[in-house]
């Protein structure tokens, strides 16, 4: 266990870890200064890859190899994807594609 | 339209006017999250209290450090020995994928003024994907948008931490899945951003690098060769994407 001091400490530089990754970008690259132009291209195209980081990030501890397959999970996305291209209500694509997952992960 | 005399008060009405609205026009994008920082926070208050924390800790920790896998990440080297290194270059790890994101917001947070550095220290994962990927609604100023998201979704993190940590404890019911949300948040986004663009080809590319590195290299350390094998392709694609690419 950790004393008072440590304890803060600690926090300290956990809060410092995290917020050094959201703040280096906007330091290292002010706004007063021209941006370098292959830093501009970066924030050009990096937006499309970053998404769908994302999507595949929340995919990476379904077990496609054991267990249900990932069946619920890809069902429900399908639906989410279905229902968006349809209706493109993005409360209505989450909120259904959520409860379809919910009641699928109960009869899986 | 009639012309009013310009008063402290007529100025007063006006911002309510503004920041009303923008909340408003910002609200329904971040009720997925409201859901899922509901049930994430309050995970982590409910873990927060049971490993013997104060829930005012807790609760200030929610708000200056504000990272949902970064907390989780910390609730263990916080019972540990002191080690500041470790916790350290934890953090770090945990939270690499936020360089990527300020990258990418450079551009869009660069006329933010002094909402700018409140915006950066609210950019997570959830705030991030909405404010890259939505456009604001018509009429609606694309700064005061963006921070209207950030404020509203700190808020639901911090509320639920609170309601997690206080009461977690004598709350019990059967929320399996719900956590699905975000995914779900991620997919309409993607299909956003999928119908906006004209070239598909850095999407593609993250999808499939991504893929390739989780098969490759497993669930628990996947993310940052994923994030290094992105911004490889797209720096030796450069001259071609450059010529075809219209965002």
């Amino acid at each position: 266990m950790m004393t008072t001091s440590q304890l803060i400490i600690t926090i300290a530089i956990i809060t410092a870890g995290v917020q050094i990754t959201r703040f280096a970008p906007f330091l290292i690259f002010p706004a007063g200064k021209p941006t370098p132009k292959f830093v501009q291209y970066l924030s050009k195209v990096l937006p499309g890859a970053a998404i769908s980081l994302l999507v595949v990030f929340c995919f990476k501890d379904v077990g496609f190899l054991s267990g249900s397959r990932g069946a619920p999970e890809l069902i429900a996305a399908a639906a989410v994807a279905a229902l968006h291209l349809w209706k493109r209500q993005m409360l209505l694509s989450v909120g259904a594609g959520t409860v379809i997952y919910m009641l699928l992960i109960r009869v899986f | 339209m009639l012309k009013k005399p310009i008063s402290a008060d007529n100025a007063a009405g006006n911002f309510i006017n503004t920041a009303g609205p923008v909340i408003r026009a910002a609200f329904p994008y971040t009720v997925p999250i409201l859901a899922g920082y509901g049930c994430l926070g309050f995970a982590l208050g409910i873990l927060m209290s049971a490993s013997g924390f104060n829930p005012l800790v807790t609760i200030f920790m929610s708000l200056i450090i504000y990272a949902g896998s970064g907390q989780f990440a910390a609730v263990n080297p916080l019972l540990a020995a002191f080690n500041p290194l470790g916790v350290f270059l934890l953090e770090i790890m945990v939270n690499a994928r936020h360089v990527f994101y300020g990258l990418t917001m450079l551009d869009k947070y660069k006329n933010a003024g002094g909402r700018k550095w409140y915006m950066i220290a609210g950019l997570t994962d959830e705030t991030f994907s909405i404010n890259c990927g939505v456009e604001p609604p018509p009429g609606v100023d694309g700064i005061r948008f963006m921070f209207a998201v950030t404020i509203l979704n700190h808020a639901y993190w911090v509320i639920a931490v609170v309601l997690g940590s206080v009461f977690g404890a004598f709350v019990r019911f059967n929320s399996d899945g719900l956590d699905f949300v975000m995914t779900a948040l991620f997919i309409v986004i993607f299909i956003e951003q999928w119908l906006k663009e004209k070239n598909h080809a850095s999407a593609l590319i993250g999808f499939a690098l991504s893929a390739v590195c989780l098969i490759c290299i497993g669930a628990e350390n996947f993310l940052i060769p994923a994030m290094m094998a992105i911004f490889l392709a797209l720096t030796i694609l450069r001259g071609p994407l450059e010529r075809n690419y219209k965002p």
